[in-house]
């Protein structure tokens, strides 16, 4: 049965990178708990603008948990604790109870800005891809399945690789802003498949280079990422980047 | 050098350093278990590994791997709080899966680096630079390294601070065994747990034969208590 639930709600507001930025409160009443938190922000927004305040502004776009756009870090955790590995617009008010406080913060890392309040810039994945995410052989038409035999445990894994979103959550929950689990993710997709293997070499240490020139972190494996991320990649993926980077470095 | 400007180089420095650690103290921790055996046995191992030049040159090359493992560990740790940025999180919730270990490896360095120092005057300051720099006036010969270790266990507080240090070095250690080998890339699906199985175990044998040294000397201080604290 559904119930309504109240609770108190701490935002993070900040106009920008350079300020300095502060929490705002208010107390939600009657929240139905089948309300995505999404949706519960949209009310928040409602009240807000009927009160004549400035909106509270957060990335979010498909709302389905396949774009990676939506990026909260809800009461310690990024995406907040969904019932499963999902996103935060895949969690749900009944994951709450009447009377909590919820704070709600930005990815807070150096290499992700705030624009405005909970939105940040995450354009530096962007660059990360484009540094060699991708191949650049000319694949011509679609070929027959047939053509490049692989294996279905090879074909698997990269899929699984393949779905990083990257919407940054790993990044957030890492206490040395690493993008390890994303980098890793990417260049797993590739190297796992034999289209991506003759431009493994020259990929990982593009993308290896890019990571540390837009100013993440190193890797300390913690964890923390592969606990958070919605897509549930795996730590064995940045196991598998240090050994493409290893191998490419010791070749030169 | 890739090994000093990427972030998977310098990793792969600390993971080296700190293997070839790990390597040093089993067997430091397996030399030690001799005394609680054989009197004779330990001092013949003292006595080996004396003043000889080999001994020394591998004091010095461990003394090397302890710096750069320090001071690049002093470097990841400056760079990765700068990319963490400015403001930190109101309100933190740790996964259940990242172990404490492996969130204050700095501060488990630096306790390290401290009883290292202790251990360095209690020890090597009496054994080998007694020889090198013909130290005299020590309350035992540089040779007799059983004499060296009665006497710093028999005291009650040496014996606490060493107990607190091998518990600094054994959570590092847990945590750094399998760490240095995922940053090799020796990990995967498969190997991941076995490895952090492996890295269990070994350090806590490993921790386990210096604790039982440091015991079987402070409970025989106990049952004969002419040894006293001399160098307190």
């Amino acid at each position: 049965m559904a119930k309504n639930i109240s609770f108190t709600i701490r935002y993070w507001k900040q106009n920008g990178p350079k300020d300095a930025g502060h929490f705002d409160e208010r107390e939600m009443h009657d929240i139905p708990d089948d309300t995505s938190f999404l949706e519960m922000l949209d009310i928040l927004n409602e009240q807000l603008i009927e009160d004549g305040q400035e909106p509270f502004t957060f990335d979010h776009d498909c709302r389905e948990g396949i774009c990676g756009m939506c990026s909260l870090y809800i009461n310690g955790t990024p995406h907040g604790k969904t019932e499963r590995g999902a996103t935060t617009c895949q969690l749900y008010m009944r994951r709450f109870n009447d009377g909590d406080v919820i704070t709600v913060e930005p990815w807070r890392s150096a290499a992700f800005p705030v624009i405005k309040d909970c939105m940040v810039d995450r354009s530096a994945f962007d660059k990360i891809q484009a540094a060699g995410g991708y191949t650049t052989i000319r694949t011509g038409q679609a070929q027959d399945a047939n053509a490049i035999l692989i294996p279905k445990e090879d074909a698997d894994e990269a899929m699984d690789c393949a779905t990083c979103i990257g919407c940054g959550a790993c990044v957030a929950a890492c206490k040395n802003g690493s993008a390890m689990l994303f980098v890793s993710s990417k260049v797993s997709q590739l190297a796992l498949l034999p289209q991506g293997k003759p431009e493994a070499a020259k990929r990982a240490k593009a993308m290896i280079a890019k990571m540390d020139e837009l100013g993440f972190g190193n890797c300390t494996n913690t964890r923390a990422c592969e606990a958070v991320c919605p897509k549930n990649e795996s730590i064995a993926n940045i196991a598998r980047l240090n050994r493409e980077y290893l191998k490419a470095k010791l070749a030169d | 050098m890739w090994l000093c400007n990427s972030s998977v180089g310098r990793k792969v420095v600390m993971s080296v350093t700190g293997l070839a650690l790990v390597l040093f103290l089993t067997f430091h921790a397996c030399m030690n278990v001799v005394a609680i055996f054989s009197e004779e046995g330990y001092n013949m191992i003292c006595e080996f590994l004396g003043s000889n030049w080999y001994a020394v040159a591998g004091t010095a090359a461990l003394g090397a791997l302890v710096v750069i493992h320090f001071v690049f560990a002093l470097i990841l740790t400056f760079q990765n709080r700068k990319a963490r940025g400015q403001n930190r999180y109101a309100v933190t919730d740790k996964p259940e899966k990242v172990e404490w270990a492996s969130q204050n490896m700095f501060v488990l360095g630096v306790i390290i680096c401290l009883g290292l120092c202790l251990h360095l005057y209690n020890f090597w300051w009496n054994m080998m630079a007694a020889e090198l720099f013909h130290i005299q006036g020590l309350a035992h010969s540089p040779a007799d390294g059983y004499a060296w270790i009665a006497e710093v266990f028999s005291c009650p507080v040496y014996f606490v601070l060493y107990l607190v240090w091998f518990c600094a070095i054994w959570f590092h250690l847990t945590h750094g065994i399998w760490s240095g080998l995922q940053t090799l890339g020796l990990s995967g699906k498969t190997w991941f747990p076995r490895i952090k199985c492996i890295s269990q175990i070994w350090s806590t044998l490993v921790i386990l034969m210096f604790v039982a040294v440091a015991v079987f000397f402070f409970v025989k201080s106990l049952c004969c208590p002419e040894a006293a604290c001399y160098s307190l």
